[in-house]
């Protein structure tokens, strides 16, 4: 998955989608995880980044990974790999 | 040295919607509650299982004496009747039985337990229209004080009290038009219509019964203090008219319940502490009343309430823990609670206040609770800002001490414990959980079920 160029990611965790106007707050943790997809960084590296730095078990990292990307692809601001 | 992870959260985003906004904002924070009088929401799960009813004996007694202190100051003659069917768990009445209230009860199974837990029979007040003959027989007996809710009650405590030789003290429930609608006309007699005052006089002239008070409870959840002074003032109308007729002095008015706790009720513009008036202003509209009416200021009446809500629903808690976290087919989150419906009956009438009960970020988003039940009925809350909840994090539902542990259902879960926090903050089981032996128990198989081959 990749985020998609055009989206800004202001460091205080405030998105903008310049191609439909609106804007998005996130919490720490996915603004993190949002700036690792800017990096071209895979899920599967995304994932192991933040098994190290946060106390959760695989299982759950990788639930909350996997609705947190298709929720971002939802919203129109990530996309498949073509 | 290995360093300590950080605490882990949900990834979140959620769109910043700029339109028409809510007029009264929203709280930027949300505060976790992560102990109960003390005692941290962790320990009593660990002790006592989740999902878990939380009492609090502070709290209580704290409400129940600012509550009347509020109406003693106000009235020279008080007196709360424990409203049963609110909170019948033998330990949360006699609390209030130690305060200082009498019982009210509406069946013979609530009867038979305000006796059981000693209160005595002159001080149980005996509500509702469904009232056996064995039932009355028993209050006649112990001088119970009898509500008349119908004249088919009254010819059949008649005939009994003609037959047993026995006195009954009675009063009758009176429902009456105090500006606020529906009216409440299905139980007792009507005062507009002269229905009051006609069983009144068959009271009265029937020589088989004392008649020692009126009584009405003219709605639930009032939020009109003028809706009690109108009540008040057509009760003490119908104590001089007796008065006047009969030269009879009635011991008491009873004014029932019905007073709010601030609670938020759904389909309210308002919050439950924005939308409840002071209970100061009930009470100085009711002795208001009672104290400018025409009764003989050396013969006012008892003042009984019943008030059950107003005094025990903000001691109530409900710990519970997440079971799921899901995203519905419109790209909402939804959250699978371990409570659902069955045990927070009143989540049907109540947005119930639900806070996280351990330390969250400060981000939040809009999710829908589910209970656990396989009903698509089972619906917590509809909509509320949470932060982002993982599995396993507990939760605690706030304000539900009134009518849950009474219309609590054993459906599909069984009925968890119930926990005393005493006034030291030592928790005590006041009811054990439920198990499958405690259903079993009341089943029978017939011989010919008792076995099958598949």
């Amino acid at each position: 998955m990749i985020l998609k160029k055009s989206v800004a990611i202001s460091e205080t965790g405030f998105i903008f989608n310049p191609a439909t106007g609106d804007s998005y707050t996130v919490n720490p943790i996915a603004a993190e995880i949002l700036q690792l997809l800017k990096a071209a960084k895979s899920l599967a590296e995304i994932k192991q980044e933040i098994l190290q730095q946060y106390d959760v078990d695989e299982k759950t990292l990788e639930e909350d990974l996997s609705d947190f990307s298709s929720h971002l692809q939802q919203l129109g601001l990530a996309e498949h790999e073509a | 040295m290995t360093m300590e992870k950080k605490r882990y959260e949900r990834p979140v985003i959620q769109k910043l919607n700029s339109g028409l906004l809510n007029k009264f904002g929203s709280a930027t924070e949300i505060k976790p509650l992560t102990e109960i009088d003390g005692v941290p929401v962790k320990r009593l799960v660990a002790e006592y299982g989740s999902p878990l009813f939380v009492f609090s004996e502070r709290q209580i007694r704290e409400k129940y004496a600012e509550v009347h202190k509020i109406f003693t100051t106000r009235y020279p003659k008080v007196k709360f009747g424990w409203s049963y069917k609110t909170n019948y768990l033998n330990a949360i009445c006699n609390i209030f039985h130690q305060q200082g209230s009498w019982a009210e009860v509406v069946s013979g199974f609530e009867y038979e337990k305000a006796l059981q837990n000693g209160v005595p029979g002159n001080k149980i007040i005996f509500n509702g229209p469904d009232k056996t003959a064995a039932d009355l027989q028993k209050a006649m007996a112990n001088n119970s004080l009898i509500h008349l809710d119908h004249m088919d009650e009254f010819y059949l405590l008649n005939e009994l009290a003609a037959a047993g030789h026995k006195k009954p003290r009675v009063a009758i429930r009176v429902n009456m038009d105090t500006g606020v609608y529906p009216i409440w006309d299905r139980f007792g007699f009507n005062y507009e219509n002269g229905q009051a005052w006609s069983a009144i006089n068959k009271i009265m002239t029937s020589g088989n019964f004392t008649m020692v008070g009126l009584h009405c409870h003219i709605g639930t959840f009032m939020l009109a203090p003028s809706a009690y002074g109108i009540a008040a003032d057509k009760l003490a109308a119908l104590f001089v008219r007796i008065k006047n007729k009969f030269g009879h002095t009635l011991e008491y008015i009873d004014l029932g319940g019905g007073l709010p706790s601030p609670n938020n009720l759904k389909g309210a513009y308002l919050p439950g502490n924005d939308l409840v008036p002071p209970i100061e202003e009930f009470a100085d509209t009711i002795a208001n009343s009672l104290l400018n009416s025409d009764i003989a200021p050396n013969e006012l009446p008892l003042l009984i309430m019943e008030s059950g809500r107003l005094l025990i629903d903000e001691a109530g808690y409900l710990i519970g823990t997440v079971i799921a976290n899901k995203r519905l087919s419109t790209g909402r989150r939804a959250t699978i609670l371990d409570f659902g419906v069955n045990s927070l009956f009143t989540s049907f009438w109540y947005n119930h206040k639900i806070s996280p009960a351990q330390e969250v970020s400060n981000y939040k988003e809009d999710v829908e609770l589910f209970g656990p039940l396989c009903m698509n009925i089972d619906v917590v809350r509809e909509s509320v800002i949470l932060p982002p909840l993982n599995t396993g994090d507990r939760v605690v539902a706030q304000n539900v001490g009134a009518y849950n542990v009474t219309q609590w259902m054993q459906f599909i879960t069984m009925r968890p414990n119930v926990v005393l926090i005493d006034d030291q903050g030592k928790p005590h089981i006041i009811r054990r959980a439920e198990s499958l032996d405690t259903l079993n128990q009341m089943e029978e198989m017939p011989a010919h079920l008792k076995t099958f081959k598949l």
